[in-house]
């Protein structure tokens, strides 16, 4: 199999650009994409990728393949492999650091802003603050966002205002607190959404929907939001 | 938040939502004009005039052609928004973008009441 690899060392390379190489992958046996860049990288070790948990749980190593954002330890090589051929590139939109490594302090900086944490000013209970089965039953579908950042560089309108607009994996984090019933900064959070890039940049096209590894829809939290903003101004 | 000055309103809810309104105000015009050319035969000036001849009709046109104004300046501005970085640049777009719709809508009132 022919990988097509994104190469960039900013200290010895004026532009980036893409290596071949010829992959012999073992015979009977579906490797993930990640298993494949570590047969690479045991040839070349300037080859650089992050990776952690190779397992789907820590998001380390989202990047571009074959065109689609993925996680690289959870894709087998047989579902994206065309014609023999497997493109990897950096996850889209975010600064190059080195080969298929992205600064992603920008969608961290989103995050940061909806203020991904529980915001309760009642006095503290002896023990927890309880929450019913039906109220945790709303977190469900947005609480395992694992920060891959798979779905906001694959958003055009998080590419091209990722300074402005929350991004649909911020938004999901956003609406998992709007949503918890032990929360109690509604208004407040809604106050620091309710502009013209933050939520409502988002155009619906569910590319954040389609990449999701984890089968999230930050589309439909995001239309949840909007609902909310509405209903609070009409 | 992300502070603005150039969009049609001060919140995104509010754009958004005139964006939706002027979007069904013109699809009911577009029905309309069509049912009516498809449904009068041998149309001709007399008919046409005597359409525009009544209020109600005036009316209708006029808040179709601010509707379109509406409709436009938000999806101008989102797109400028996206795809224009320098913000001079941007501005006199928007400016520009901002006058024409002006001069279409006193046209289309010079239009509408001089039949």
């Amino acid at each position: 199999m022919l990988v097509s690899l994104y190469r960039y060392n900013p200290e010895t390379d004026n532009v980036p650009y893409m290596q071949d190489v010829e992959v012999e992958l073992p015979e009977g046996k579906d490797l993930m994409v990640l298993d494949v860049l570590h047969m690479i990288k045991e040839d070349d070790v300037s080859v650089a990728f992050r990776r952690s948990c190779r397992e789907g749980v820590c998001g380390s190593d989202g990047m571009n393949i074959n065109g689609m954002n993925r996680l690289a330890c959870v894709t087998p090589v047989s579902e994206v492999v065309k014609n023999n051929k497997l493109v990897l590139r950096p996850l889209p939109g975010l600064p190059v650091v080195r080969d298929l490594v992205v600064d992603m302090s920008i969608f961290y900086q989103q995050y940061e802003r909806i203020q991904p944490y529980l915001i309760n000013d009642n006095p503290e209970p002896a023990i927890e603050r309880l929450q019913s089965p039906e109220d945790r039953e709303k977190l469900d579908g947005l609480y395992e966002c694992i920060l891959c950042a798979c779905c906001s560089t694959a958003c055009p309108s998080f590419w091209w205002n990722p300074d402005k607009f929350v991004g649909p994996a911020g938004l999901l984090q956003a609406y998992r607190f709007l949503a918890d019933s032990r929360d109690t900064a509604t208004a407040e959070r809604l106050d620091n959404l309710d502009d013209p890039f933050s939520v409502f940049r988002c155009r619906g096209i569910m590319n954040c929907v389609s990449v999701c590894p984890k089968g999230l829809n930050p589309t439909r939290a995001i239309g949840h939001i909007r609902t909310m903003l509405m209903q609070r101004t009409t | 938040m992300v502070k603005s000055v150039t969009n049609l309103g001060r919140t995104g809810a509010y754009d958004w939502l005139m964006q939706r309104v002027s979007a069904v105000v013109l699809a009911l015009y577009t029905l309309f004009l069509t049912g009516f050319v498809l449904g009068s035969s041998d149309l001709d000036y007399a008919q046409w005039a005597g359409l525009f001849d009544q209020m109600w009709m005036r009316i209708f046109s006029l808040l179709a052609l601010i509707s379109l104004g509406i409709h436009s300046w938000v999806g101008l501005w989102t797109i400028t928004t996206d795809y224009i970085k320098p913000t001079a640049l941007r501005f006199v777009i928007q400016a520009g973008c901002g006058l024409i719709m002006f001069v279409y809508l006193v046209w289309g009132v010079e239009i509408l009441w001089g039949l």
